[in-house]
């Protein structure tokens, strides 16, 4: 007769389970450990960047106020400018007139351009103007002519402090080397480094008159507001004002948010390729996992014939591997905040604030969190088949294979798998398009490098070389042993690879571009700010010294009035309005002359009128970048309305060009005719090329001597500080490549150890039949030489179309890659692997066969 | 007595693509509570397979089996698990001990899964039934085959089943090991009433069994009645 059974809904306890778990792991400890020894790195790169970023953010917001310097900064081209909205308030205000020029070094007759920032009044009133020596920031403002000059160039000319530079027709004496002051941001010191002169001898160095760019700079300091005031609330009630009146404006709130901002950005990238190292550790742990499940099936069908059921032997591994994944994430959070400590260091040239190290408890628990869902999720992947694990495997020793079917679930996990790697990128960018763009390359990646794997397993087994040697033939048979895990270390090492040589190449080819554009007879030498009667005499000074005069052009600054009648006010105001409120904000500068230049090329319209010659002498036709005119919605025939320094210009849209911006030369963005503005307030600009370094400087002493209103830009001095910064962020960004490449390592150190008995086995059967030491050794360095050199030759070619792809793309270029640092690529990531694979396996050949056996039989 | 194991007409059959092949076709016979049954036949013959069928370990192509009043074949992989870890015990051939498990946690697997009281104590008591306490403490690769079997022993009586299968509980053992072994089996076997289901090539095991089922190309060839048993 036939009894119902009642399967008992929860058979066992979780305590029966931890305690399997945990006896299960004490005889597989080591090997454990190396699973999770892949994800340690990538969630350390996590933490690091994650807890540094946060120690920044909370350092900025703690340092705020000294950031700016003061409670407000305002600034205008105009000297004039005022506001109402903080008129009603008792306040402290401080004067920075600045503007670019030369300073010029008699102690070696060299000059240099810089950004002349004279001072009136107490700023900064909150932080310092840091000098070397401190006192210097004070007894600058004494009265007499004195200069904080920006440290990188009293480095770079040798100046020391109390000697004299002259700006203009004043000579200052040094004071103090300028290390950092409030309102100084990385970008613009690098081209033009500040030079900070008391205000009261601005006008006395006669660099500043009509028609000079002057940028003016006030900074309030607001003394016992009312609690009801607000400054960020009075901006934001005025902000149209200010628009209109073409005031900018900083508070302390805007100033914390740009800064943390900026580095916001590199530290989010940053963490996308500490994610990317944390995802090959990943697929590392899945490949080990694999085999470790592999390895335990036997085990778990006894357990089933014992009477565990399916889930009962799921979760024991389950809580055997997610405890080493939390395991693996705490040291790799542990390891992360030891090197967060190395961070300011390695973001030393791009910290706003001095960074306070501290444990980032949010960074730690995320890191934690994400290292261990992600390992228990990769993990997951090969679980899953312990549910169908037959108990039929005890009397026959293997599965029945007829009857395994793909598990749904892996699919879901697949899909879970995808899901957070675009969520996790969604955190760090914040776009939803930019995660899937970024998923979508990972998977890419990833499938080409599977791809290439698979192929070349494919193609050793379908055109096997059989007239080789044994030891070779043995060796590249390997590859496609069973449980290997080529596919796995080709992925992980291959992709760290393509990661560090996609960098590699990326800068050469921005560094060759700029250096295209200075080779030969490209100009090299920029000399600005010439006035209408200096124009000839410089001209002729610079071909009496034997250099050519490549352009000479002038410059006149205006703004955008309307555009067919249609003012920036009425675009403010009427949302309906086809036109952006940009093309009205921009300061344009605009040049005059009848023909293109080789740098241009018509598109549409003409520069003249065809037909009606008197027109031109009506309405003048200008000529705006095609790009332009299309992103803006522009169209031939428009009427254009400048201010050209407070006189009206009407002119109609007669022609659109393109323009290669790459050049070093003048180019613009709108073109006037002769015969509009050659009365209107301009500056002229002259290009030439020098022939080295000395007969460079000797132009720049020689002009800035004769004419101290006159500005000298050295290219090549500006290539070599881009040079300088390129260098910087890529050293950051190999950094955080480093741990790709560390854990694409540790994922073969893993994976031999893991398939160490299998090759002992395989070694012994091969010294029982008569195999020596060194034919074995010599197998198993062929095989890491192959895959060596399979993994990072794929790796190679991938960072070969990716580097392609953006350089066709993204700048607009020709790649052409450079094979030696690639040969020596291959070589040292082969090199490596090999030394590796043999440190690793160097216990094998020395095992007794006998040894071997008898573990065999037990 | 009542019958603990029927079977009727137990045929499986495996697919590959489009041939099929029978391992055993059309076998009944059953089992009286308490009884010692051998399965004898050479190798292919289907004796573990017929064994693995009875024992809830995998399911018949067509045909029924009955144990201890439960019918398996209705039942999922699970329910099984929990007919084995209530009704059946095993001995392999290979002693199937967990490798990470002392001697002592693998005699208490099945009694823990079963979630019972003082089980630590009635493992010892096994185990130094087996003649093993001194050992209680090592792991399978640091005992002998014969010591891995008695532990085995050990645990496949652990949850008082009332059915214990065994496959070729010697077949990895030297003659003197054997016959202790053996001995031990057939010992423990008789002081707790459990009937014994053996899978053996050897005819002298099969001997000191009640009744012989003789199996050639999955057929049932006879059921011999051992007189002197």
């Amino acid at each position: 007769m036939d009894k119902r059974i009642n399967v008992p809904s929860k058979q066992v306890s979780w305590r029966w389970i931890l305690q399997m778990a945990w006896r299960d792991t004490r005889k597989s400890k080591s090997r454990l450990l190396l699973f999770i020894s892949s994800i340690i790195i990538g969630i350390a790169a996590l933490v690091a960047i994650n807890s540094f970023s946060d120690n920044l953010q909370h350092d900025i917001n703690n340092q705020a106020k000294e950031l700016l310097g003061a409670d407000l900064e305002l600034a205008s081209n105009d000297s004039s400018f005022s506001y109402s909205g903080i008129e009603k308030l008792e306040y402290k205000v401080s004067y920075e007139n600045s503007f670019a020029s030369m300073v010029f070094f008699p102690k070696n007759q060299e000059s240099r351009l810089v950004d002349v920032r004279s001072l009136e009044g107490d700023f900064p009133y909150y932080g310092k103007i840091e000098t070397e020596p401190a006192t210097a920031e004070a007894s600058f403002r004494d009265g007499a002519p004195k200069a904080l000059v920006d440290q990188s160039v009293m480095i770079q000319y040798n100046a020391q402090v109390g000697d004299s530079i002259r700006i203009g027709n004043v000579l200052f004496k040094i004071e103090g080397a300028l290390i950092s002051s409030p309102s100084q941001s990385m970008g613009a010191t690098l081209v033009a480094p500040a030079v900070y002169i008391p205000m009261s001898y601005l006008k006395q160095t006669g660099l500043v008159k009509r028609g000079s760019r002057v940028y003016y700079r006030r900074f309030y300091q607001f003394i016992d507001p009312p609690k009801s005031f607000n400054i960020d609330d009075q901006i934001w009630e005025d902000s149209d004002t200010l628009r209109q009146q073409k005031i900018s404006s900083e508070t302390i709130r805007e100033r914390k948010e740009s800064t943390g901002e900026t580095f916001n950005d590199l530290a989010d990238f940053l963490n996308l390729v500490a994610f990317v190292a944390l995802l090959l550790g990943c697929v590392g742990v899945a490949s080990a996992v694999h085999i470790y499940i592999k390895e335990k099936i036997r085990l778990v069908a006894i357990l089933r014939c014992l009477g565990a059921s399916g889930r009962d032997a799921f979760f024991i591994y389950l809580t055997q591997i997610s405890i080493l994944g939390l395991i693996g994430s705490i040291l790799g959070a542990l390891a992360g905040t030891l090197i967060q400590t190395v961070l300011p260091e390695v973001f030393a040239e791009f910290l706003p604030v001095e960074v306070t190290i501290a444990l980032s408890w949010t960074s730690i628990l995320g890191g934690v969190l994400t290292g261990l869902f992600m390992a228990v999720l990769f993990a997951l992947s090969s679980l899953i088949s312990i549910r169908k694990a037959s108990p039929l495997i005890t009397l026959r020793g293997i599965e029945d294979q007829t009857k395994r079917k793909k598990d749904k679930a892996q699919w879901l996990i697949y899909a879970s798998i995808l899901v957070f790697v675009v969520g996790f990128a969604f955190i760090q960018i914040g776009s939803i398009a930019d995660s899937l763009v970024f998923t979508v390359f990972i998977v890419l990646a990833f499938g080409f490098l599977a791809l290439v794997a698979k192929s070349c397993m494919w193609i050793v087994k379908k055109f096997f070389p059989a007239s080789w040697s044994y030891v070779w033939r043995q060796s590249l048979a390997n590859l496609y042993r069973p449980n290997n895990q080529t596919l796995v270390l080709i992925s992980s090492i291959g992709l760290g690879t393509a990661l560090i040589t996609t960098l590699y190449f990326i800068q050469t080819l921005l560094i060759n571009e700029v250096e295209i554009t200075t080779n030969e007879d490209r100009p090299n030498m920029m000399v600005f700010d010439i006035q209408n009667h200096q124009v000839e005499t410089i001209s002729s000074l610079t071909k009496e010294k034997g250099l050519p005069v490549l352009q000479s052009v002038p410059i006149v600054t205006m703004r955008l009035e309307s555009v067919n009648g249609i003012t920036h006010e009425q675009v403010l105001n009427d949302t309906s309005i086809n036109l952006r409120s940009g093309i009205f904000r921009r300061e344009w500068r605009v040049t005059y002359r009848d023909s293109l230049i080789d740098s241009e090329e018509l598109v549409s319209g003409s520069l003249r009128p065809e037909i009606d010659q008197s027109l031109q002498e009506i309405v003048p036709l200008v000529s705006l970048e095609d790009d332009y005119v299309k992103r803006n919605k522009l169209k031939l025939g428009d009427t254009l309305v400048w201010n050209v320094q407070g006189i009206p210009v009407s002119t109609i849209l007669g022609s659109t060009r393109d323009i290669d911006w790459n050049r070093v030369q003048t180019n613009f963005l709108a073109l006037f005719p002769t015969g509009v503005l050659e009365s209107a307030p301009q500056f002229h600009v002259l290009i030439t090329r020098v022939r080295s370094i000395e007969e460079g400087a000797l132009f720049q002493r020689d002009i800035v001597k004769a004419y101290p209103n006159v500005s000298v830009i050295d290219i090549g001095l500006i290539l070599n500080t881009l040079d300088d910064i390129l260098d910087k962020i890529s050293f950051v960004i190999r950094f955080m490549a480093l741990f790709s490449i560390i854990t694409g390592l540790l994922v073969l150190i893993s994976s031999v150890i893991l398939s160490k008995f299998q090759r002992i086995k395989e070694s012994v059967l091969l010294r029982t039949m008569g195999g020596s030491k060194r034919q074995i050794l010599t197998i198993n360095s062929l095989e890491y030489f192959f895959l060596g050199s399979l993994a990072s030759l794929s790796g190679i070619l991938l960072a070969m179309l990716g580097s392609w792809g953006l350089a066709y793309y993204s700048f607009n270029s020709t790649f052409v890659p450079n094979l030696l640092p690639v040969l020596a690529i291959y070589s040292i990531i082969t090199g490596l692997t090999i030394i590796i694979g043999l440190i690793n396996s160097r216990g094998i050949v020395s095992k007794p066969p006998l040894e071997v056996l008898r573990n065999e039989i037990q | 007595m009542s019958n603990i194991l029927e079977v009727s007409n137990l045929t499986k059959t495996y697919s590959s693509g489009s041939k099929s092949l029978t391992v055993l076709s059309d076998i009944s016979f059953s089992i009286e509570s308490g009884d010692k049954l051998s399965i004898v036949g050479s190798s292919g013959s289907g004796k573990t397979t017929l064994l693995g069928l009875c024992a809830g370990l995998d399911r018949a192509t067509s045909g029924s089996v009955l144990l201890n009043g439960i019918l398996l074949d209705g039942l999922n992989e699970d329910e099984r698990a929990y007919v084995r870890n209530q009704h059946v015990g095993f001995v392999f051939q290979n002693f199937q001990l967990l490798p990470t498990l002392t001697a002592l946690e693998n005699i208490m697997v099945p009694m823990e899964l079963r979630k019972e009281k003082g089980i630590k104590q009635r493992a010892l008591e096994l185990l130094d039934r087996v003649g093993l306490a001194d050992r209680h403490d090592h792991y399978p690769t640091q005992l002998s085959g014969g010591e891995q079997q008695r532990i085995s022993i050990a645990r496949a009586f652990s949850n008082n089943p009332e059915i214990l299968f065994a496959d070729e509980p010697t077949g990895n053992l030297d003659e003197e090991t054997s016959e202790k072994i053996e001995s031990l089996l057939f010992e423990l076997n008789r002081e707790s009433g459990t009937t014994l289901v053996l899978v053996t090539h050897d005819l002298e095991l099969a001997q000191k069994t009640d009744r012989i089922i003789r199996l050639k190309g999955g057929i049932l060839q006879n059921i011999e009645t051992v007189t002197n048993a």
